[in-house]
């Protein structure tokens, strides 16, 4: 091309360039589209819900029965389901998670974490409906041969199940919330003559706090939102309880239960599925929101 | 060798108009003495056969050009060098007749005696000022209760940091400009009350006037401890060392009192390195 003013007016782009930039565009709308989709249906069928059961009974009522005769429609026995799985999966996630990070990324040498830690990591990509399994037929009887008046469904033993299925998560982004924290400062705690532990303790981890707690954060928000390992080894009875010995049910177990039944499309307990949903999809965005938030502040620190 | 050194300073001294004029020596203060010291990262050899004595009480400074392991040297002296992946040291150092190598020895005790400051300020994010001047002694459980007052502002006033930050002590350490977060980091390493005080390129990230500060805070702590300061800036050495060493190829070329060195260099490579021939 010749080398004068001309050469600055716009050229027509190849044809390739442009499709593959719509194709970019295409992909980007297809999640934003989908998002969208998914919050107006689930706002839509709420509504519908809540034009036939008042928020004050969704609220107050402590039963949840929307299959049976006498329908009620209090949404705590699923939350109180929910948080006690997730709060019984995070006691074994958490510890473990935050002390195999630690290993890994202060005690293990570079070889080691090289074969360590995909190895940690492949436990969260086996598939739930394996690990449900593994709840109902192996760790449920190991429960019952240590605790016998424990149900063969039960919250205890699929929440530690998907504690040993977050664990890898907490554990993999905690390493590197960890291994972000910049050498100088254990290099200061060293130099004060302060032992190796007390220098994780008190400067690394302090100092790696917010990427710690978002890894944390996203833990709980999959706990909230696992669903087969529940389904299989919970029960799916809505019961409004903190005993984690008798069968109960999720959020999740419920939508599972009734999307897979002969629920009538179009019916009131139809609706709640949705109504559910709403919950749960506000519960895990509101969490993950945090996580964001909180993942940011930590890469500007580090 | 030390008597010599001190002869020729004091000729030297006189005879020159001192640059070290105002700079104390502390007599009884803490002496090192490296014998053979070799260092490795992984096989590559970084320091090879180092012997030198640094004179307790003294400011001695480490000038030699990039990568002569002139860092390397220092890191040796409270083994923090041995932190690293693959790192290694073989030889003697000799922390007042006491190997620092020896079977028996706690790095962690050891440093507690021989503090450091960094390169790069290094504050604990975390932490306030007041926080991390006493992180070292609350860290190791040794904060005397209702001392801390009292350490905050004694390390505070003897890093020429305490009438800037008096009125501020809860806000966080990295609130402060460069020079002040390295001042911060010496106030943390004279609150554990250290013997030595090894220095890596303290100024390198610093402003000309926050590199006077500190420069003028070495003055003042000269005589107090034993200081090692590692410098690329020769001025710098000339400036604040009673004694350098320059270093070549992880090599110890010479060792001198600073104005003999920078006057009359006996090696032809340091004449060739402080000309400016090469470096």
């Amino acid at each position: 091309m010749e080398n004068d003013a001309s050469s600055l007016s716009r050229v027509e782009r190849p044809l390739s360039e442009r499709v593959i930039e719509a194709l970019l565009r295409l992909a980007a709308m297809v999640s934003v589209a989908t998002t969208a989709a998914i919050v107006l249906t689930l706002g839509l069928e709420s509504a519908a819900f809540f034009s036939e059961v008042s928020p004050g009974a969704f609220l107050l009522d402590t039963e949840w029965t929307p299959l049976f005769a006498q329908q009620h429609f209090g949404i705590w026995p699923l939350v109180c389901g929910t948080v006690l799985t997730s709060f019984i999966a995070m006691t074994v996630a958490v510890p473990f998670g935050l002390l195999a990070a630690i290993q890994m990324s202060e005690f293990s040498s570079p070889r080691v974490r090289f074969w360590l830690k995909p190895s940690v990591e492949v436990l969260a990509g086996v598939p739930t409906v394996v690990y449900g399994y593994v709840a109902l037929i192996f760790v449920t009887p190991v429960l019952q041969k240590m605790m016998p008046s424990i149900g063969a469904f039960n919250a205890l033993a699929p929440g530690l199940v998907m504690g040993l299925m977050i664990m890898p998560t907490i554990a993999s982004l905690s390493e590197d919330a960890i291994r972000a924290v910049p050498v100088s400062l254990r290099e200061a705690s060293l130099g004060l003559g302060v032992g190796r532990v007390s220098t994780i303790v008190r400067v690394v981890l302090p100092s790696a706090f917010s990427g710690i707690a978002a890894s944390v954060i996203l833990g709980v928000s999959r706990a909230v939102g696992e669903t087969m390992i529940v389904a299989i080894a919970a029960g799916q009875q809505p019961r409004l309880t903190l005993d984690p010995t008798v069968p109960i049910a999720t959020m999740t177990a419920f939508i599972v239960q009734v999307s897979m039944g002969d629920t009538p499309h179009g019916t009131l307990e139809y609706k709640s599925i949705y109504v559910v949903g709403a919950a749960l999809f506000l519960i895990t965005f509101g969490m993950n929101w945090v996580s964001y938030r909180l993942s940011r502040r930590y890469r500007r620190l580090a | 060798m030390e008597s010599e050194q001190e002869q020729e300073a004091g000729a030297l001294g006189m005879a020159s108009g001192s640059v070290l004029r105002g700079l104390p020596t502390g007599a009884d203060g803490t002496s090192i003495e490296a014998l053979g010291l070799n260092a490795f990262y992984g096989k590559k050899q970084v320091l090879c056969e180092v012997s030198m004595k640094i004179r307790g009480g003294c400011v001695t400074a480490v000038i030699g050009p990039s990568g002569c392991g002139k860092s390397t040297f220092i890191r040796c002296l409270n083994r923090m060098h041995e932190l690293g992946a693959g790192a290694r040291v073989t030889g003697r150092v000799a922390l007042d007749g006491q190997d620092i190598y020896g079977p028996m020895v706690d790095p962690a005790l050891l440093r507690r005696r021989v503090g450091m400051v960094f390169q790069e300020p290094n504050p604990f994010p975390t932490m306030s000022i007041r926080e991390n001047v006493l992180s070292g002694l609350v860290m190791t459980g040794r904060l005397a209760a209702g001392q801390a007052d009292e350490i905050v502002e004694r390390s505070l006033r003897a890093a020429a940091l305490w009438e800037e930050v008096r009125d501020k002590l809860k806000e966080p350490g990295l609130g402060l400009s460069g020079g002040q977060q390295q001042r911060l980091c010496i106030a943390r390493a004279l609150a554990v009350e250290p013997d030595v005080l090894l220095m890596d390129e303290p100024c390198s990230a610093l402003d000309p006037i926050a590199t006077a500060r500190i420069e003028e805070l070495i003055h003042t702590l000269a005589g107090k401890f034993t200081i090692v300061i590692v410098t690329h800036n020769m001025q710098q050495a000339a400036r604040v060392s009673h004694d350098t060493a320059f270093f070549l190829g992880g090599a110890l070329v010479e060792l001198a009192p600073t104005n003999r060195l920078f006057t009359s260099p006996r090696d032809s490579r340091t004449e060739d390195y402080i000309t400016g021939k090469f470096g």
